[in-house]
């Protein structure tokens, strides 16, 4: 196989965060019941017309200048003529010769190799509704309430040449969408969907083989596992002497294999023409210079800040700027005093632990980010240990309790106070004669023995590192 | 050019008609003529003429992104010829 | 009551709102009328009588309003138009039995203006034909000689008109659809300009050349129904942002045709013309010169080209427009169909007629793989040299004249077997939609030798619809009135 290079062009549709569809004003919120989102525009009545979205326009045409495209300065929604029973219209308006946007890269890094990626376009359409399929009786059940959604396709260069490739690209690319605010980048429940085309060819070979376009892909670990199946079988299609046939496949997760979808669906013309119903869409430079400034900080240059600012690890920047919530969290964190490869530790571990089993996401934590700086402080201080510190932590984050108080309250103070400790030290080697005798005779493991009985008897709050040196001291 | 009943046969598909072969055959003569007379166009010098598809000479018009409902779902279940009461019923899309 | 309906639609207004006549009573006279007529014409293919008797009740009750300029008079409105609660067929068997339950624009505005609805008049089916002999329904009459079209394909709502029926009818023209059957039956018919009107719940043919517009029987009339269905609508993308100018307004007091400087493009004046409409047409614009008007030589030098460019883009955008008639959501659905591909196949070849399948395959034709450069795009340059052919007349002249149809209203069943003979005779009609501009027909007499209504066409700058109503109604009032249809 190391005879075939992989080719893969990746198409994403991003179900954008509007409040109403793309062409009218019925609402785009999820969960209603079948049919109530739905209007005589987007259920295509006879004599109905579209009218666009400004906050479409906006979300498309953010996303072009945060993947360095060239937004266009004139763009023309067209009319994909196909008929289906989710396509109301029996067309779907969408863009073809003029996009909103061309020519951008997302840069990603896949064991510690640097790549670009390139977007060729990006263009805004509308969604169809979704048919629903009854094992029952011999029907279909046609739902428009997400009929006339807005989405935006984004399509990638065929520069991805391996599974893990797609994967950190759909990531990156994910990431901008949601750090942007304009989609929730959902795969699982349909926000987010990608299509995958992959071809191989000969090492060697500049021209590139034919392709096949995989759908039905819904989780990154789908992506991995649909790629290197179907790679698989085109190589061995290819060493077979049989030629690889454009089509369109799709992917079953549960037999984790592709199938041919061809003998559903017939060789499309499509027809495109612009749509007399819309008028073309004309950006200007100042509109454009004003989204520009309005975009946020980027995954990527967050990312490297974090490097460059907090003295983290790669590997930990990349994960606490995954999410937005999280980087915010770890900067208000870091803000309120604690140290930064500190708190990002615990964000890695005591945090995320708590936040998995109670199934939320970090925006909804009750535990501020202060509250932790505060418990990282506290350790700092020598006011309590690292190790009481563990233990209360369950406590702190389902009550969202202030660490300072908490400790205060429940007497959970380290003791560093020499004379204190001194009291209960001399307790211990008074109450333990043998083992005094048996350190001194060179039982050194016996120090371990002596520590624990202290922090029996202070309850684990004596200072561990104090506790070490006055039993030297005493010990001799 | 002749256009053959096979050919409006492939195009009467795309738009989900069905002709009969009698129809076929008037529709390929008359297309004939018709695509014909059509293709006069093809005489004239266009070199440059940038397209024009449609007389509108106004700025994008712009709707704000709020929503509201316009209408009931019986009101759009209404005119159709199958449903139970909240979904379009076809023929099982095979 | 006949006195009534012989009115026009200016006159009966004033009457209403002056109490003189009461609404009960002009809709009563209208429904009479249309009793005494409709067998033989045909015109209506849905009248809803008890609707429009308790409308004009209820007016009468409330008593006439000020700012209400049609308020009282009954209308009628082709079947391609949406009237909430009304059977919507656009003369089409897969709309047979489709109620929308919202109203176009325009009918919003004729009922907040006062106007009553009467009912839907018939129509070529998808208003594709110049005959209205593709109605799915029924032909109707021209009611100047029964035997003969009254054209298309809003030929219901001009004879209608011509048959006193009702005051003022809504037709829509995406090819000479309003401008030819108003000739073919003697009446005043406009086309405003594109954008002018809003096209929301227009059940759509050529998205890019359609317009809504009034039949009525004189300019001043027309400009009254203009008035109030002309308007920006934010519903519709390519309704333009214009004020509307008070077409009445600009109307009053019009006396003479001085300053006025007409155009003659010599392609519409040429070769092709039957010798009666020429004659018919001539007349009319030696009235024109008496009444003060200059008359210039113009040219549209694209003209020969314009029927190919105007089918190749209707039949595009209609092969695209009609596919949402699936069965699927509205309208018919084959009972026979067992699978999905046999409902929709069914479903359009039944319920189409075959002018509006033959229209869709070519349009399909035209927009596939391998042929969109050639037909589509080739047309959409052309189109743009025709529309620069008359911004460059405009130059010359404020107006531009032509006749309306090379040749009067002909005889029932003549032309239906030659689809392209049928295409041809538009030639004089279709640029002005390539072109987006606006424009209206009045009849400036009776064929010497037929014996039918002649009509002539006046095109104007964008926009300015106010400029070929003022010329209509000057040169209507100096031309010699023409008698009552002798058909019905």
């Amino acid at each position: 196989m190391a005879r075939y290079e992989t080719v893969i062009g990746v198409e994403v549709h991003a179900q954008l965060k509007t409040e109403s569809k793309i062409f009218c004003g019925c609402s785009t919120r999820f969960g209603v019941a079948p049919n109530e989102n739905v209007c005589p525009v987007c259920s295509g009545m006879p004599g109905v017309l579209p009218v666009l979205n400004a906050t479409v326009v906006e979300y498309a045409a953010k996303m072009g200048l945060a993947t360095g495209c060239t937004v266009n300065p004139i763009s023309v929604f067209a009319r994909k003529n196909y008929f289906y029973p989710d396509l109301p219209k029996g067309y779907q308006t969408s863009q073809f010769e003029q996009p909103i946007c061309e020519h951008g890269h997302v840069d990603i890094v896949v064991d510690g190799t640097a790549k670009r990626i390139g977007i060729t376009r990006i263009h805004m359409e509308e969604d169809a509704g979704k048919n629903i399929h009854s094992a029952a009786d011999n029907a279909s059940y046609v739902d428009l309430n997400r009929a006339c959604v807005p989405l935006i396709e984004i399509v990638s260069e065929p520069d991805m040449r391996s599974p893990e490739e797609v994967v950190a690209y759909l990531k990156a690319l994910r990431a901008i969408l949601v750090y942007l605010d304009i989609c929730d980048g959902n795969m699982e429940e349909g926000s987010f969907r990608c299509d995958a085309n992959v071809s191989l060819r000969p090492v060697g070979q500049r021209q590139f083989g034919t392709r096949a376009e995989i759908k039905n892909i819904n989780s990154f670990r789908h992506v991995l596992k649909a790629i290197e199946y179907e790679v698989e079988r085109q190589a061995d299609r290819l060493d077979d002497g049989l030629p690889v046939i454009q089509e369109t496949r799709l992917y079953d997760a549960t037999k984790n294999s592709t199938a041919s979808m061809r003998g559903k669906e017939e060789a499309h013309d499509y027809r495109y023409f612009p749509d007399p119903d819309l008028v073309p869409v004309r950006l200007d430079a100042a509109t454009l210079a004003r989204w520009e400034s309005e975009l946020p900080e980027l995954p990527e240059a967050r990312r490297a800040r974090f490097v460059r600012q907090y003295g983290l690890s790669d590997y930990d920047a990349e994960v606490l700027t995954a999410e937005r919530d999280m980087a915010a969290y770890f900067e208000a964190c870091a803000a309120a005093g604690a140290d930064p490869k500190t708190a990002s530790n615990w964000m890695q571990s005591e945090l995320l632990r708590e936040l998995n089993q109670a199934a939320i996401p970090i925006s909804q934590t009750r535990l501020s980010a202060a509250n932790l700086a505060g418990l990282i402080k506290l350790i700092d201080a020598g006011e309590i240990s690292g190790k009481i510190a563990k233990q209360i932590f369950p406590e702190l984050f389902a009550q969202g309790l202030d660490p300072a108080a908490y400790v205060r309250q429940k007497g959970l103070s380290q003791i560093s106070d020499s004379n204190a400790l001194e009291s209960a030290v001399e307790a211990v080697l008074a109450a333990n004669p043998a083992e005094v005798e048996a350190f001194r005779g060179g039982k050194t493991k016996l120090m371990g023995f002596f520590v624990g009985q202290i922090m029996k008897a202070t309850k684990g709050q004596a200072n561990p590192g104090l506790v070490n040196e006055l039993l030297r001291q005493k010990l001799g | 050019m002749t256009i053959s009943p096979d050919a409006v046969a492939k195009v009467a598909k795309l738009a989900k008609l069905r002709l009969d072969d009698a129809k076929l055959e008037r529709f390929a003569g008359q297309m004939d003529d018709i695509l014909a007379y059509m293709e006069t166009l093809g005489a004239l010098d266009t070199t440059g003429v940038e397209p024009l598809y449609s007389p509108v000479g106004h700025a994008t018009p712009l709707r704000a992104d709020t929503a509201a409902p316009t209408c009931t779902r019986d009101q759009i279940l209404a005119n159709a010829p199958a449903t139970d009461g909240q979904f379009f019923i076809v023929p099982k899309i095979v | 009551m006949s006195d009534i309906t012989a009115l026009t639609l200016t006159e009966v207004r004033d009457k209403l709102a002056r109490k003189e006549i009461k609404a009960a009573e002009a809709v009563a006279a209208c429904l009479a009328r249309i009793e005494g007529t409709e067998p033989a014409l045909k015109a209506i293919l849905h009248l809803d009588a008890e609707a429009a008797l308790a409308a004009a009740k209820a007016l009468d009750d409330a008593g006439p309003v000020a700012g209400q300029r049609l308020w009282g008079v009954p209308v009628l409105v082709k079947d391609a138009i949406c009237v909430k609660d009304a059977p919507t067929t656009c003369g089409s068997k897969i709309l047979q039995n489709f109620t929308p339950f919202y109203d176009a624009v325009c009918i919003e505005k004729l009922k907040a203006a006062g106007a009553i609805i009467l009912g839907k008049t018939n129509m070529d089916e998808f208003a594709m034909g110049s005959s209205t002999e593709n109605s799915a329904y029924a032909i109707t009459a021209n009611p100047w000689d029964t035997a003969k079209v009254p054209g298309g394909s809003s030929g219901g709502s001009a004879a209608a008109v011509a048959a006193d029926q009702c005051f003022a009818a809504l037709g829509t023209d995406t090819g000479g659809s309003i401008r030819q059957p108003a000739a073919f039956c003697g009446t005043v018919g406009i086309k405003p300009t594109y954008g002018r009107v809003s096209r929301y719940g227009l059940v759509a043919y050529g998205s890019s050349l359609d317009q809504i517009g009034p039949l009525t029987r004189t300019a001043d009339d027309a400009a009254a129904v203009l008035s109030v269905i002309a308007g920006h609508d934010p519903r519709d993308s390519t309704s333009a942002p214009r004020e509307v100018p008070d077409f009445e307004a600009a109307l009053a007091g019009a006396v003479d045709l001085a300053g006025l400087t007409i155009g003659l493009p010599d392609e519409y004046w040429g070769e092709g013309v039957d010798d009666e409409v020429r004659q018919a047409c001539a007349a009319a614009v030696d009235t024109a010169k008496s009444l003060g008007a200059t008359v210039v030589p113009v040219s549209l030098p694209h003209t020969p080209y314009a029927v190919a460019t105007y089918y190749i883009v209707a039949m595009a955008e209609a092969s695209s427009n009609l596919a949402r008639f699936d069965g699927v959501r509205y309208g018919y659905r084959a009972p026979e169909a067992q699978t999905l591909e046999e409902l929709y196949e069914l479903s359009r070849s039944t319920g189409f007629g075959p002018e509006v399948q033959r229209r869709i395959v070519i349009g399909t034709y035209v927009l596939s793989a391998g042929y969109y450069d050639a037909y589509y795009r080739k047309a959409a340059q052309v189109r743009r040299l025709i529309r620069q052919d008359f911004l460059t007349a405009f130059e010359k002249c404020d107006v531009i004249c032509g006749p309306t149809s090379p040749f009067a209203a002909f005889p029932i069943g003549q032309m239906t077997d030659d689809p392209l003979q049928m295409y041809l005779s538009d030639i004089f009609t279709i640029s002005l939609n390539l072109a987006g501009l606006p424009g209206l027909s009045m009849p400036v007499g009776l064929g010497q030798t037929s014996g039918m209504p002649i009509g002539m066409q006046l095109f104007g700058p964008a926009f300015d619809e106010a400029a070929i109503l003022r010329t209509a109604k000057v040169l209507g009032a100096a031309l010699p009135p023409l008698p009552r249809p002798a058909g019905i």
